[in-house]
């Protein structure tokens, strides 16, 4: 049978393979094939593998979630040459589950940024608008997943790079609680918000992969244990108490075109039997981008410093131990991972701590109550997921500040170890708008009983116009 | 040292605790293997690697904090000290910063001069460097033309103990040193085995006018392998910063490197380097809070500590007795064997020379049979106890034999030889008579020599004595 890669979900796929309508091995042909076909346009891929044989559904990796045997570069020139000897966690399960590593997909180097323009090895395109970024960090996977060219991906989520992509490609990405998904064998940003999480054309879908990686992992001590997840069911929401913090929905930049679509979406969340009331979030909004990037480029300074030339990855000449160091990074780390080291390490410098990283973390501290506190009287709470569609490739690159603010309502519920859920919306100039859920700790379940009564609701075409009118 | 001057002393001791596995990764904590063989994706910090912090190593070093009379955090944090160096995989070393697992302890080191309270500002854990191997003619850091590294050391856990400023003169810097590596060794936290690293220390000596309060500038003395040889370097560098302040000089901060090869050597001078290690809390890594359950599990595990056991059997022997009993390991043995029924000065002797000369190991030594010996050590031949004495620790060891060979006491058996002896030397006796009465014992000892050790040396004394005295 043919199988139309851009529509085919994972269940559907799960359900093909086990009714041997479609075999593995014909499954994962027609990726190749979506693959051979639109990437070369869309560039969401940096590697892709062989069919590795054996029976499951093909899965796309972020690079910088670490694949033995398969090269994890990060985005990064240092570490183009870097072939892992161990598989992440995430992957262990996932192969447990499987699954079969399809490639690894393109990121921003180290993720830092929102388009993927800062990947060594250029960006990807937006799967609407090949002119348009696919938002970032984890844009490659973003693409893969929007443009046929994977049932469904991992990505790493800091501030925003899961639920901002999906945002911009048009479709589902679950950034979860900090600590249900092991971290090991994940190129660290910073430490203490990245997470990995599933990217997918489905809340279902998204779920269900959740439920492969997530637990608690001897190897990870900040992980911890998971409720069980539920594959989400109902199509209302009656008794949900819905929060609409005002000022992540009304913060100067949010295109009229997705608050509109937010606003239609609350309402259909409403008329589902949701309990919708506004509520407040002011500290989260003023503080949260700041504090994000004094406590990401400090823990990013840190986490980076082993690329060094010793043991793996580039190694430039130099007379001496401090000079080869020196020379190894300055050739093979990009713009903006230096930027963030020298930021990071500004704000964790003697006689600066306090100001800048303690600042920072005590700022955190005041995000997690304020958003502790609006729990109490709400399950969720809504807003846009980014502020903007898609942009074009270029637009904010002159601009790190104008890129930053492209993670302005992502970062807040991130900063707070929050999870955070994004389900395509509807379009604005022919472009998807994405809309964020945000639930307390470990409240997974929720998140996605909700996202899948609006899904069913909104009942968004997640296939990009422009292969709907040529298919 | 000059009577206006005061030292002013502090130490930092680095242990290695003799865990199974590293302090962050399951990698064998072993010395001596094949250079890169205990490594794995942790500890040579590859992408992606997460630390797990090793219980043991953490109960350890509770255990360690106990022993000193440390307050055990009920939240400790693990930091990160960021720096570059080719030993160094992560560029960061896991350590303890401000929230230190253990702090505010105190070691009371008995001296001849009555105890003195050292106290312990913390006790914390960390990992510990690769070793880098200088390819050089001389294996010293100078003059070297490549570095190796061996990571297998890399992430070994460290017990970090930085005392207070608390110690004013070299001999109780190395008691002190000495009761620390006797305490660990008997928790059996480490080897604590100088040569082999596995346990280290640095020593800040500053002076100041004696009776004064302030703190002046201090240096650091590293490199030492030898509490001997640490006590010489206090001593020559506090007489150092006397001249340096009497001939109207200012001591600079500075780190002296000793080098172990050549005591005699001066050291090796350095600036301190104003290193900002920009520290933070591991993300990596959730607090340790010890649970009350486990604290006291860990304190009831303590026995009489070496500290306490130099106190009490210093009021039956001498402080200098009872030292090198407990800090030599021997005073479990020597309680045995006065239990046995020796007298305890005789076999405090008896340990302390004799046994130790043997190198028996005290453990598998029998009491009961040591004690047989030591009490009839004046009625048997002195080669015959000595052999004995080496002989006490093997399996089944029975004393009998060797009690059955008993000295010549008697007179009419020893005056032909000591008549010989005298004979045989005229220009001595001559000596002797003359007023040189030193060389009675060499009469004695050409005695003794003839009769192959089996006189007793009293009586052989005596007899020579009178008849020489004749």
């Amino acid at each position: 049978m043919t199988l139309d890669t851009l529509t085919l979900t994972a269940e559907r796929a799960n359900e093909l393979l086990r009714t041997k309508e479609v075999s593995s091995a014909e499954l994962y042909a027609a990726y190749l094939e979506a693959i051979a076909e639109r990437d070369p346009e869309l560039h969401a891929y940096l590697y892709v593998c062989d069919d590795p044989g054996g029976d499951g559904i093909p899965l796309a990796v972020k690079d910088v979630i670490g694949t033995k045997g398969i090269p994890t570069t990060a985005g990064s020139k240092i570490l183009e040459s870097y072939v892992p000897v161990y598989d992440a966690t995430v992957i262990v399960k996932a192969k447990q589950r499987g699954l079969k590593v399809l490639g690894k997909t393109n990121t921003d180097e180290f993720a830092m940024g929102s388009s993927t323009e800062n990947s060594a090895f250029g960006p990807s395109r937006n799967p609407w608008d090949p002119t348009r970024v696919p938002g970032g960090s984890g844009g490659g996977s973003a693409a893969a997943v929007s443009g046929g060219l994977a049932p469904w991906a991992l990505g790493s989520d800091t501030g925003g790079s899961i639920k901002q992509p999906a945002a911009l490609c048009g479709h589902v990405g679950l950034r979860p609680t900090y600590g249900t998904v092991s971290r090991y064998g994940v190129v660290a940003f910073a430490s203490s918000l990245d997470q990995v999480g599933p990217v997918a054309k489905t809340v279902r879908d998204c779920a269900w992969l959740y439920s492969v990686i997530s637990g608690r992992d001897e190897n990870d001590s900040t992980t911890v244990d998971v409720p069980e997840v539920e594959l989400p069911t109902a199509d209302e929401l009656k008794g949900v108490r819905v929060g609409v913090p005002k000022e992540m929905n009304e913060v100067e930049g949010i295109e009229p075109g997705v608050a509109a679509a937010v606003r239609e979406a609350i309402a259909l969340a409403e008329s589902l039997g949701a309990h919708v009331d506004e509520c407040s979030l002011p500290l989260s909004v003023d503080y949260g981008l700041a504090c994000y990037y004094l406590v990401a480029p400090a823990e990013a300074s840190s986490n980076l410093a082993r690329y060094d030339g010793v043991r793996y990855g580039l190694r430039s000449d130099g007379a001496d131990f401090r000079q080869m160091v020196m020379n190894t990074r300055h050739d093979g780390l990009g713009d903006e991972p230096k930027r963030r080291i020298m930021v990071g390490t500004y704000a964790l410098s003697s006689g600066y701590y306090d100001a800048y990283y303690g600042t920072a973390q005590k700022g955190r501290t005041l995000i997690a109550r304020e958003h502790a506190a609006a729990f109490e009287r709400f399950d969720v709470l809504v807003s846009p997921t980014s502020p903007t569609v898609a942009f074009e490739l270029g637009a904010r690159v002159a601009n790190p500040v104008a890129m930053y603010l492209s993670d302005l309502l992502t970062i807040p519920s991130c900063m707070a170890g929050l999870p955070g859920l994004n389900v395509p919306c509807g379009l604005s100039d022919g472009l998807p708008v994405g809309l964020q859920l945000i639930g307390p700790q470990f409240s997974e379940n929720t998140l996605f009983r909700v996202g899948h009564a609006l899904e069913q609701a909104l009942a968004f075409d997640g296939v990009p116009a422009r292969y709907r009118d040529d298919g | 040292m000059t009577g206006s001057w005061e030292a002013v002393i502090g130490l930092e001791i680095h242990v290695q605790l003799k865990t199974r596995t590293k302090m962050f990764c399951r990698c064998p904590n072993s010395f001596g293997d094949p250079p890169n063989t205990n490594v794995c994706p942790v500890c040579l910090a590859f992408p992606g690697a997460l630390p797990v912090a090793n219980r043991r190593a953490i109960e350890d070093c509770i255990k360690l904090g106990l022993a000193l009379d440390c307050a055990i955090a009920e939240r400790a944090v693990f930091h990160r000290k960021n720096y570059f160096y080719p030993d160094l995989p992560k560029a960061y070393q896991i350590s303890q910063y401000d929230e230190p697992l253990c702090s505010h302890g105190r070691l009371t080191v008995p001296t001849e001069a009555g105890s003195v309270d050292v106290g312990i500002t913390r006790a914390h854990l960390e990992e510990d460097a690769a070793k880098n191997v200088h390819v050089a003619a001389s294996g010293r850091i100078h003059g070297a033309t490549a570095t190796l590294v061996d990571f297998n050391r890399g992430g070994t856990p460290l017990v970090e103990i930085v005392t207070e400023p608390d110690i004013h003169d070299s001999e109780t810097a190395k008691r002190f040193l000495q009761l620390l590596r006797q305490t660990v060794v008997e928790l059996g936290l480490s080897d604590a085995e100088l040569e082999k690293g596995s346990m280290r220390f640095d020593v800040n000596v500053s002076i100041r006018p004696a009776g004064s309060d302030e703190l002046r500038t201090r240096t650091e003395l590293k490199n030492m392998n030898s509490f001997n040889f640490a006590a010489k370097g206090i001593e020559r560098e506090i007489a150092r910063q006397i001249r340096v302040y009497e001939e109207g000089g200012a001591v600079e901060q500075e780190t002296l490197h000793f080098d172990p090869a050549h005591e005699e050597a001066p050291p090796m001078r350095s600036k301190e380097e104003a290193q900002d290690y920009r520290y933070f809390p591991e993300p990596d890594l959730v607090p340790v809070e010890p649970e009350q359950g486990l604290v006291e599990r860990l304190r009831r595990e303590i026995g009489e500590l070496p500290g306490a056991r130099i106190r009490r059997i210093a009021d039956t022997l001498s402080f200098y007795d009872a030292d090198v009993l407990v800090t030599g390991g021997l005073d479990r043995l020597w309680a045995a064997v006065v239990d046995a029924g020796a007298d305890p000065k005789d076999a405090a002797n008896v340990l302390a020379n004799q046994f130790v000369a043997a190198g028996v190991d005290p453990a598998s030594a029998s009491a009961a049979e040591l004690a047989k010996l030591v009490r009839a050590r004046a009625e048997i031949p002195r080669t015959t106890f000595d052999e004995a004495v080496a002989r006490v620790g093997d399996p089944g060891f029975s004393a009998a034999p060797y009690l059955e060979q008993k000295v010549v006491a008697d007179a009419g058996a020893l005056d032909p030889v000591i008549d010989r002896v005298i004979a045989g030397n005229p220009a001595q006796v001559d000596q002797y008579r003359g007023g040189k009465q030193g060389l009675l014992g060499f009469f004695v000892g050409q005695v003794m020599k003839e009769t192959k050790g089996q006189a007793d040396p009293r009586v052989v004394n005596e007899r020579v004595r009178e008849k020489l005295g004749a």
